[in-house]
């Protein structure tokens, strides 16, 4: 058993790399998915993950197949849209979700075009689905740069971030970082969803941002278990994902998003927090 | 204007409002350090609407408050407060404490602080407690409790006590009469008249205008609470631009309000000191404090 789950990792180098990528995500996005999911924004980092698609495509379309071409161009794509949206929404009767979906579709659509301008059907598949089992030395430095400035960015806007989830008006009578801790709390968003592209393609790299969050609710009931919950669910579902995707020859990226899918499904049931298995058998109530 | 003294606030033609259409309507005076005045009115009279200009949460459309506001503790009505985010009633209080910490520095050598306004609310032995899982009327101490940690030399409370029951509601308001005892300057908007004349020594009652302003019995006559019913409410979706402009002093006539009284040129009241330093006749029309000389007199411009 040992043996199926250790070996390829031991035998293949690429499988090494693959693993110490996703485990570089699994520490970074998780907990920025806990505060989405907590702001009720879970749907917006999908979003957003389409939005970084046309940056991605016009660094495509100007190196090639060239990672720092397209982490640039996809950064400045999804922080521009979150920009945009942030604007529209401060200066005009739009809500946050309305300006974003505009700006999404938007930058969607474009992406998809610039893509098929040049390149063919392999290169577009590589930017949706990502290519875990191919992260080269660059590829991974990133990885651990964007885990590093993303738990150091969340230690230090840590209290800030829960006061404007939490009580945003009473942080704007008090402060007025309210508005840039927001601001820095997407460009975190869309760093994640960048370094997430390069593993598991935009379509999924919200995958293991979300999933792991979202499993954790079952699991903890406040930030300080959420967040070490969450990462650990999303370290598990990468071993789970690269091996099943080893063994069964399954895609990488979809493996591992579904291995978290599975790990969410069972949390559902089983987990302690509002599991459905424990609404079903109800504990006696207390005395007081 | 100077700037007034910490704790004190000064309002200056002040008109805050929505769509250019004014909640609160020229409105002059001064609020002094350590006062404890109730807002009254009608619903729609402009009550939180003031406090939210105040607090700095709206811009004014016209004039300016005088205020220092790093020194304001505000407790909205509606607030915007997620309560299904797991947190505990100790970290809500906490946030009390961001203006003296800011964001790094320690939570835990104020525990002991922190437990003390629990306490003092009446909240000992809730600080594990998910803030989800409070009463209606136990989520309001805690949110009282924060406001002790703010330590704030002004407070505004927007009806305070809506939805809660007597004994939360008195012992909240031994809260607030231990501020003013304090010299905390404090402004609540409040519904209930009697609550209002038992503890609240000054009063401004408010129908868009202000109605009067002055030591509570003098303002709370069914003569002025009669007047601010006829008053409040007027919205007119094809109001005139206003006349009064906060520039010129002397524009009297008010075509875009169709209810509006003339002016009744008394000054009594404890504010009457805000005419005499500038002597402009703005500050007649803010502190109607003595009775109105004949409440059931005609409208003398009716709504047609």
């Amino acid at each position: 058993m040992i043996d199926l789950v250790l070996g390829p990792f031991l035998e293949f180098g690429f499988m090494r790399r693959a693993l110490a990528g996703c485990l570089a995500l699994s520490v970074s996005a998780p907990p920025i998915g806990v505060f989405l999911m907590l702001r009720r924004m879970s749907l917006m980092s999908e979003a957003m993950s389409h939005a970084i698609l046309p940056g991605a495509a016009a660094g495509f379309l100007v190196a090639g197949l060239s990672l720092p071409a397209m982490t640039l161009g996809g950064l400045a794509a999804g922080l521009a849209v979150a920009l945009l949206a942030g604007l529209v929404t401060r200066s005009t009767v739009l809500k946050e979700d309305a300006s974003l979906a505009a700006f999404y579709l938007i930058s969607l659509a474009a992406g998809v075009l610039l893509v098929s301008l040049r390149g063919s059907q392999i290169d577009l598949l590589h930017i949706l689905f990502g290519t875990v089992l191919a992260l080269d030395d660059p590829a991974l430095l990133l990885l651990g740069g964007i885990a590093s400035v993303t738990l150091l960015a969340l230690a230090v806007l840590y209290r800030p971030l829960v006061m404007e989830c939490v009580d945003p008006l009473f942080l704007r009578t008090v402060s007025r970082v309210g508005g840039p801790v927001h601001l820095a709390f997407l460009g975190l968003v869309v760093m994640n969803l960048v370094g997430g592209f390069q593993a598991l393609g935009t379509l999924l790299a919200v995958g293991l941002m979300l999933l792991p969050a979202i499993t954790a609710r079952f699991w903890a009931s406040d930030l300080s278990g959420l967040i070490p919950v969450s990462m650990l669910a999303a370290a598990l579902a990468s071993v789970i994902g690269l091996s099943l995707s080893y063994h069964a020859d399954l895609p990488t990226g979809p493996a591992i998003v579904l291995a978290a899918g599975g790990l969410y499904l069972v949390s559902m049931l089983v987990g302690p927090r509002g599991g459905l298995v424990y609404r079903l058998v109800r504990p006696r109530h207390l005395e007081a | 204007m100077t700037v007034p003294p910490r704790g004190a606030i000064a309002f200056d033609g002040l008109t805050l409002g929505y769509d250019r259409h004014p909640a609160v309507h020229h409105l002059d005076g001064a609020i002094p350090r350590g006062d404890l005045l109730a807002l009254v009115g009608p619903n729609g009279a402009g009550k939180s609407t003031l406090l939210k200009g105040i607090a700095g949460e709206i811009g004014s459309l016209d004039g300016r408050i005088e205020r220092d506001r790093g020194a304001i503790a505000y407790l909205p009505q509606a607030d915007e407060i997620d309560r299904s985010f797991p947190l505990s009633v100790l970290d809500l209080a906490y946030m009390g404490l961001w203006r003296r910490l800011g964001p790094w520095a320690s939570l835990r050598r104020h525990r002991g602080e922190a437990l003390a306004a629990l306490a003092a609310v009446g909240l000992d032995g809730f600080e594990a407690r998910a803030i989800g899982t409070l009463s209606g009327g136990q989520f309001q101490r805690a949110l009282f409790a924060r406001l002790i940690l703010q330590d704030a030399a002004i407070i505004l409370l927007d009806e305070p006590f809506t939805g809660i029951d007597a004994r939360t509601t008195d012992d909240l308001v031994g809260l607030i009469r231990l501020w003013h005892g304090q010299g905390r300057t404090i402004v609540a908007a409040l519904h209930d008249l009697a609550q209002v004349r038992a503890h609240f020594p000054t009063t401004l009652l408010l129908a868009r205008e202000p109605v009067a302003w002055g030591p509570t019995a003098a303002v709370l006559t069914p003569a002025h609470l009669a007047r601010a019913t006829r008053l409040s409410e007027a919205w007119d979706e094809n109001a005139a631009i206003c006349a009064r402009g906060h520039i010129h002093e002397h524009a009297h006539e008010h075509a875009h309000e169709p209810l509006h009284e003339p002016h009744d040129h008394h000054h009594a009241g404890a504010h009457g000191h805000d005419r005499d330093q500038r002597g402009d006749v703005r500050g007649e029309i803010a502190h109607k404090a003595a009775p109105d000389p004949d409440p059931a007199r005609p409208l003398h411009r009716s709504a047609s």
